[in-house]
This record gives structure tokens, C-alpha cells and sequence, in this order.
């Protein structure tokens, strides 16, 4: 079953309708991350997509407030248009992601490097809870501490605490022009000890992901954004610092624009996963890289494509769908080993939430406040 | 639990010279820097363990006390007040920083720990702690994260929220519950968003772990002086406009220009209706390419007068005005009441002239020096307590600002938090529902409404308001009321 509401009072009527039909609902916007937008058997889905629309757009209050299905690609033009823009890089949107399904699932892109991510931007919120009453958290100025941080809460909350409706967002004033340094080096720790040399350093950089390349090999890209003419020095002082006697990059390459912006653009559209496979977000720090690939190294048969974003902060993992059910058990039992969580983004519907939970606690308390009669699914 | 065995019990936990009942012993925590409200707790206890804390936590759980946690008690919305005749629980003890780690540019710290000491800890690996409040020689992190304390940058790198990563907490009930981790990144509803900002109704921090930035390579500061508080708020609009994402920017009316030169001698333009501060931050080629176009829409926005900072002596006087103006008003008046209202930066014109047409009407002075890069209001209502009538015409015209800023599409707190300051004010930014849905959150966390009972949400029972002079630490010019 798909509800289909065309306003937030329509969600509302169909979160309380729910009830009487005894549904569970899960929200879905553009569905570019199938693994949480995918209803299970006997879970109706409801259809934000027509819930569609700037409504205000203030370039001077760095802010604008839009329906919560509105697709990022059209945020990111009009935005543009007046030279601001969402610093954390949306994940997927040229695959339809709206703003609502960002906010929920926590996708924040390689620009969360710099500025912070999506938790870091979102103002305000209206959303229906699981009683179908609409709620406002937050207020629409960039600077504000009046009552419970609502907004942040349902940052990551996947559908599960509330239906998102209404978001107000900060923008900032989008560089001027960027430009990216690869640096190629012949292992993972020569790559992480430059990854910390340049977390510490002044050194302002608008992303920092690491990629392994060959067998054994791994390329850093450290792009820079700002103005125009203070790039150029900028990029040969990175350039410096990476290739100093005594650091352990072997080679670096400047890609200047357009190339710059068609590389990102990729990244930002997941153009890295193989067709087929999941993808899970993973938070850690650089320090625990190392023995996350020193599992993934001893898998037998499965070769895990995979990404560590915003200086070593977020591992992005394509997993091979296996044929076990559930698909994510060997993951699932991989990352609790390792004391770290996971987020499935794409991928069969199913278990999302693996590994380790250390908030689970806390969470089914809010749990039980915003959404009482489980009108949702389970956290 | 008879209040005997309440204090037995908690004489069990604390040696004497750390268990305080004595109502001699007990004066010093009777308020915070929100000096018009006092109340008498029944006991302060001074824990020096996160255990400690816990049961003390547990025990009143048990016996039904509402606890306060406290640590430097800067609060200026009331927020650390304590209960009638319940407990406060005085952190200032659990001050260590337990980790400090420049790899990973991370510190973990006990919420007793002063904002100040983080940056000056992490300062031989070149980071420092981002939010700045103007208290934070004193405040504590651990206030900090109750009340999502801001600062002068928090347009560009945020408030106190963006920048914990993790947190151990003990729940009103005693559970002990680990929000976050180090990461930047998280799965999951944002539990430490929830956690920071609440005003220490869920519970109480007792590991905080923070998120360390690198020390910004260059700082470029200029100071521009305007005939009209109105072009000074145009001159704002014109550099947002520009492109550029300033650190800080900040104005200053003539009234708050007068009382900084006299307390600091900053060398402000005396005869200025307004003056502009403004500072770029960051990676030096950058920040110097963007203060030359900052100087361009300076001097292009009817600035009588423009002086850059050549050196960092003079860019710290041009701070030590702007930090010290809130005390330094303190000497143009008795009393004064800090407002903390936040309009959208566009009506910022107009909330100040509408400001300037209140304070008349209530024949009360307002100083006005804020945050102007994010639409944060600090009108200082200036009143003399000993004068019949004055607090509350000063109390009335800061309820009809907080209902300017909600007229006006924005908030009643910035950075103050609403405590007990204005928690009438709360149910008129938000709906019935709005209020309903953190009622159900803090019922589902603390049904007996042990933590911090009274603060955020109306009603409740209300202490004594009282007249009286500014915060003794503030009289010995070490917090300012910002």
C-alpha cells in the first residue's frame, strides 16, 4: 500500500488513518536510498515526493525553509542562482534524494569536511509524530537555543521517530572556485599519518577522502574551495606540505576545474558503488581505519569496495548482497567486533541499523515519547 | 524518603566538607548570574567522581528530590537556580580534562572543566576549543552543553552543539547512558543533539568529548564607525551579501560605546551612533585575498571611519571594548537585565529602532551591543532595583522584546537558554503540540521531573524575585553578562 499526501496536513490524516489500519508506515522521498525507503512486507509507504516546494528563500538570512520532498538537485540550483549553498554536499542528488530523506539517513557528502554536516545546517522542522500531530522544532534564524533541539534529533532518525514535512536550513556563501590535489601513496599508513598532518595543520580544506587504488596502493584527494585568486597558492602550499622531504606521498596531482567539479559530483553520486551492491555508512576516526582493513582484508570472498570521507570520520562500505538472510548478519557481526555502527543506504530493504548501538538506551525512550503506539518502524 | 533520611543517605556518599546545609554554607549557591531570582536548596553536595554523581542522582531518584547541576553558576537565564529545598549537585570539583588527543583533535573532558582551560590545554598542538562564550574563564563545559552556549563565531563554526561528539550521561533515574562517539559522523537519531541544549532536564554530563579545530592562521579585524545605528546594520547586509563568511561581526551602540571607552579606553570613536567590528579567520592566502574585498564593502557601506588591526596588540584592544562592554554598562546603572532575543538579521533595523521606541515608552535606557552576524540581540535594560516600580518596568519591556523577536519570525534565546528567565515566554514561540512533544520527551526521561524541575517549561513553582546587585564575580570584573 502507498499513501500519497500532497500537504503536511495530509500526512497527519494519514499517520492517524494509519492507526485504524493498523500499518506500520515508512516514509519514502525519492527513494535514492532504497535500503530505507523500501517497505517490508506489510509496512505501507508513504509518498513524499508530492510534498514539493521552496517556500521561502531569505539569501540575505543565509536560510531558506522548503517541503520536505523537495528534491536537493532543485535546492542546489536555486541556491546558486544567488552563489550560496549546502556546505555538507547532499549524497545523491541527481538519483532524486529530497531534503527530508538527507536529513533522515544522515547523508552528508565530502563537503562535511569543512563545515559540518547536515545537523550542523537544519534550523528548524516541522514534522508529524506518531499521534499524526503536527510539530515545529527550531526556528527559522541561524542562531538559536529555545527548547529541545528537535531538528537535531531527527537528524539520522530514518523515518522511524517522525515524518518529516517542513525543513529551514543555513546556507553559506558557496567558493568562488575550487580546486583538488590527488596525492598517490604506496600504503594505508602513509596516507592516515598525512590525513592527521592536515586535520592539524591550518591548512582549510573543503573535502580530504581516501581510496584505495591498485592492490595495495592509496590516493588522498584534498580539495580546496575559496576565492579565485588567492587558489593558486593555496594549492602549490598543499602541495608542498604533501610532498615535503620525509612525508610519505609519492606523487601529487592537481585536478584544476572542470575536472575538479566532475570528480566530486561523482563521489557525491555514489558513481563509486558497483551496480548491485549495498552501501553502508560507517562513522570511526582515522585511528580506526586500520583494523577495519585488516578485516576487510581476511574476508574470504568478498571483495569490499569502500571510501573514508571527511578526513577518516566516515567509512563508506559497498558490500556484496549475499545471498544469507538476513544479508547483513556477517557485516553486522564484523562491526560489532569492532565497536562501530553502521547505516545501510542502498541495498535490500531489511536490518539497516548494524553493529554496535551504545545510544539504543536513550533512543527507545524518545522512541516511546514521539511515536507511542508504533506507528513506525522499530529504531 | 523523611528529609532526615534524605540527608543521612547523602551523608553516606560525602565526607562533611563536601556535603554543604548549613544555611551560612548554603547562601553562595542561592542564584546565578541571573541575580534577580534566588531560592534555598535543602543541600549542596561537591562530588569529586562521576560515581559520586551517580548515586547521588540515584538517591534522589529513590527519594523523590529534584537536583540541580551546577558548575560555575554563569547561567543569565537562571538556569542553575537552585530547586526550593532540593539538591544541588556542584561539579566544579570534576575538572579533569581525561584525554586530550591532537590526532584525532578530540578532548574528553568532566563537565566541571572550564570552557577556557580546554583551548589553553590544546594550544601547544595548535587547536583550540571553537565556542566562546564571554564567561568562559569560568563557565564550565558542562553548562556549556546544558545550555548550548554560543559566543561571538557562531555564524560560521556554530554553537556548543556542533562541536561535542559524544557524551556519558546519567539519566534522572540513575541510568547511565553513552550518547555519540568520537566521530564526526553518527547512524542513528542525533542523541547528543537532543542532549546539548536541554537545559539539564534529561540528566546530568558527566564525560564530554569535544571536537578540537586548528588554531586559524591569520586573524584580520577591522573596525568601522557609523553616524546611524541603521548604517552600521546596512554595512552587515552589504558584507553578507558580498560572499564573504566572516568569523564575527558585531555592533556596538553609543551608549555601549561610551561605557567601554570609560571602563577600558579601548580608543573607540567617542562620537560614533555605532560601531561595526568585524573579523575574517582562516588560512592566510585566503583571508587576506577576502579582507581586501572585506575593506571595499566597508568602505563603500558610509563609514565615517575605518581602522584595521595592523598587529595583533591593536586587534585585542578592539576586543577587549567589545568583551567588556556588558560589565562596563553595569556602571552606567545599578541593574541592568541581559536580553538574548534573536531576530532574522534582514529585521534587524527594525527590531533596534522598535527597541529604542519601547525603552522610551518604559522610560528605561538600553545599551545595545550584539551579535550581528547571526541576528543575536543583547539589549542591556538598564534600572535602579532600589527604585519602587523599576524592575518590574524593566521586566515588561524585556517581555515585550522577546515578543518582538517571535513577532518578527525569531527566537526568544540565542544563547541564554530560556531557565527560569523565560519559560513564560516559551508556549508563545511554540504551539500546544510543539510543547506537547517535549513535555512527552522529558516524561518519557524523568516522569518525576527531578532534573532541573521549574526551568524551560512554564508553570511550576516560581522562587522569590528579588532586587539585588550584579553577581560578585561579575562585580570583580571576571564574567560579563554575554
Amino acid at each position: 500500500m502507498t499513501l500519497r499526501p500532497a500537504s503536511p496536513e495530509e500526512v497527519g490524516a494519514a499517520v492517524r488513518g494509519a492507526a485504524g489500519a493498523g500499518a506500520r508506515l515508512l516514509p519514502r522521498g525519492g527513494g535514492s536510498k532504497p535500503a530505507l525507503s523500501t517497505p517490508a512486507e506489510g509496512v505501507a509507504s508513504l509518498d513524499l515526493s508530492g510534498l514539493s516546494g521552496v517556500l521561502e528563500y531569505a539569501p540575505e538570512e543565509y536560510t531558506f525553509t522548503a517541503l520536505a520532498g523537495t528534491r536537493v538537485a532543485a535546492v542546489a540550483d536555486l541556491l546558486a542562482e544567488r552563489g550560496q549553498y549546502l556546505p555538507f554536499d547532499p549524497l545523491l542528488a541527481p538519483q532524486g534524494a529530497t531534503l527530508g530523506g538527507t536529513v533522515a539517513a544522515g547523508a552528508n557528502g565530502p563537503g562535511r569536511q569543512r563545515y559540518g554536516g547536515v545537523r550542523d545546517f537544519l534550523l528548524a522542522a516541522r514534522f508529524v509524530d506518531g499521534a499524526g500531530s503536527l510539530v515545529r522544532g527550531g526556528a527559522k534564524v541561524v542562531k538559536n537555543a529555545a527548547g529541545f533541539d528537535l531538528p537535531k534529533l531527527l537528524v539520522g532518525s530514518i523515518g522511524r521517530l517522525a515524518v518529516l514535512v517542513e525543513l529551514t536550513f543555513k546556507v553559506f556563501p558557496a567558493p568562488e572556485a575550487y580546486a583538488t590535489l590527488a596525492a598517490a601513496y604506496p600504503g594505508l599508513d602513509a596516507a592516515l599519518a598525512d590525513v592527521v598532518r592536515l586535520a592539524a595543520s591550518p591548512l582549510e580544506l573543503h573535502a580530504l577522502d581516501l581510496e584505495p587504488a591498485g592492490t595495495s596502493g592509496w590516493t588522498l584527494w584534498a580539495r580546496l574551495g575559496g576565492l579565485a585568486e588567492a587558489l593558486p597558492a593555496r594549492i602549490t602550499r598543499l602541495r608542498d606540505f604533501l610532498l615535503a622531504p620525509g612525508g610519505g606521498a609519492m606523487a601529487a596531482e592537481v585536478v584544476a576545474a572542470p575536472a575538479d567539479e566532475e570528480l566530486w559530483q561523482r563521489v557525491k553520486g555514489l558513481d563509486w558503488v558497483p551496480p548491485g551492491r549495498a552501501l553502508v555508512k560507517i562513522p570511526l576516526t582515522p585511528r580506526r581505519i586500520p583494523a577495519l582493513e585488516a578485516r576487510l582484508a581476511r574476508l574470504h570472498g568478498v571483495e569490499a569496495r569502500r571510501r573514508y570521507s571527511a578526513g577518516g570520520q566516515v567509512a563508506w562500505l559497498a558490500w556484496p548482497v549475499a545471498a544469507a538472510d538476513p544479508w547483513t548478519a556477517e557485516l553486522d557481526a564484523l562491526l560489532r567486533d569492532l565497536d562501530l555502527s553502521g547505516l545501510a543506504l542502498l541495498g535490500p530493504p531489511g536490518p539497516v541499523r548494524l553493529g554496535v548501538d551504545p545510544g539504543a538506551p536513550l533512543a527507545c525512550r524518545v522512541k516511546r515519547a514521539l511515536d507511542p503506539h508504533a506507528r513506525f518502524l522499530d529504531l | 524518603m523523611e528529609a532526615r533520611a534524605f540527608l543521612t543517605s547523602l551523608a553516606g556518599i560525602y565526607p562533611p566538607p563536601r556535603m554543604l546545609w548549613r544555611p551560612a554554607e548554603l547562601a553562595p549557591y542561592e542564584s546565578d548570574a541571573l541575580t534577580a531570582f534566588r531560592a534555598r536548596p535543602r543541600a549542596v553536595v561537591l562530588p569529586e567522581t562521576p560515581d559520586e554523581v551517580v548515586a547521588t542522582v540515584r538517591l534522589c531518584h529513590r527519594a523523590g528530590v529534584p537536583f540541580v547541576a551546577r558548575g560555575s553558576g554563569t547561567s543569565l537565564s537562571g538556569g542553575s537556580l537552585p530547586i526550593e529545598d532540593g539538591l544541588v549537585i556542584g561539579l566544579n570539583r570534576l575538572n579533569r580534562i581525561l584525554r586530550l588527543d591532537p590526532a584525532e583533535r578530540l578532548a574528553v573532558v568532566e563537565p566541571g572543566v572550564v570552557n577556557l582551560e580546554v583551548s589553553k590545554a590544546a594550544a601547544p598542538h595548535g587547536l583550540y576549543y571553537a565556542p566562546d562564550p564571554s564567561s568562559q574563564s569560568v563557565c564550565t563545559l558542562g553548562g556549556n552543553v546544558a545550555f548550548n552556549s554560543g559566543g561571538a563565531h557562531c555564524l560560521k563554526y556554530g554553537m556548543t552543539s556542533n562541536h561535542v561528539l559524544g557524551l556519558k550521561a546519567v539519566l534522572p533515574d540513575g541510568e547511565v547512558v553513552q550518547l555519540g562517539s568520537e566521530s564526526l559522523e553518527g547512524v542513528g537519531p542525533d542523541l547528543v543533539g537532543l542532549f546539548v541544549g536541554s537545559e539539564g532536564l534529561l540528566g546530568v554530563a558527566l564525560e564530554i568529548t569535544l571536537r578540537l579545530l586548528p588554531k586559524p592562521e591569520l586573524y584580520r579585524t577591522v573596525l568601522a564607525a557609523y553616524d546611524s545605528l541603521g548604517a552600521a546594520g546596512d554595512a552587515v547586509a552589504r558584507v553578507v551579501a558580498s560572499g564573504l563568511l566572516p568569523g564575527a561581526m558585531e555592533i556596538m551602540d553609543r551608549l555601549a560605546i561610551e561605557a567601554a571607552e570609560a571602563a577600558v579606553h579601548a580608543g573607540y570613536p567617542r562620537e560614533a551612533a555605532a560601531l561595526l567590528i568585524v573579523e575574517l579567520d582562516g588560512e592566510a592566502t585566503q583571508v587576506e585575498a577576502e579582507f581586501t574585498r572585506l575593506l571595499e564593502v566597508i568602505r563603500a557601506s558610509g563609514a565615517y571611519e575605518v581602522r584595521v588591526a595592523v598587529d595583533e596588540a591593536e586587534r585585542l584592544r578592539i576586543w577587549k571594548g567589545r568583551k567588556s562592554a556588558f560589565s562596563a554598562v553595569g556602571r552606567l546603572s545599578p541593574d541592568y537585565i541581559v536580553n538574548d532575543g534573536v531576530v532574522p538579521r534582514s529585521q534587524l533595523g527594525r527590531a533596534l529602532s522598535e527597541i529604542e521606541r519601547l525603552g522610551a515608552a518604559h522610560r528605561l535606557r538600553v545599551a545595545n551591543v550584539f551579535h550581528a552576524g547571526d541576528g543575536n540581540l543583547h539589549p542591556l535594560i538598564l534600572y535602579d532595583g532600589r527604585e519602587s516600580g523599576a524592575l518590574a518596568r524593566a521586566e515588561a519591556l524585556a517581555g515585550e522584546i522577546l515578543r518582538l523577536c517571535i513577532r518578527l519570525g525569531g527566537s526568544i534565546t540565542g544563547e541564554h537558554g530560556v531557565g527560569m528567565e523565560k519559560r513564560e515566554y516559551l508556549p508563545e514561540m511554540f504551539s500546544d503540540a510543539d510543547m506537547a512533544v517535549m513535555k512527552n520527551i522529558r516524561n518519557a526521561i524523568d516522569p518525576q521531573e527531578l532534573a532541573n524541575r521549574g526551568k524551560m517549561f512554564p508553570g511550576g513553582e516560581a522562587p522569590a524575585l528579588l532586587h539585588s546587585g550584579p553577581h560578585p564575580l561579575e562585580r570583580e570584573g571576571r564574567i560579563s553578562r554575554e
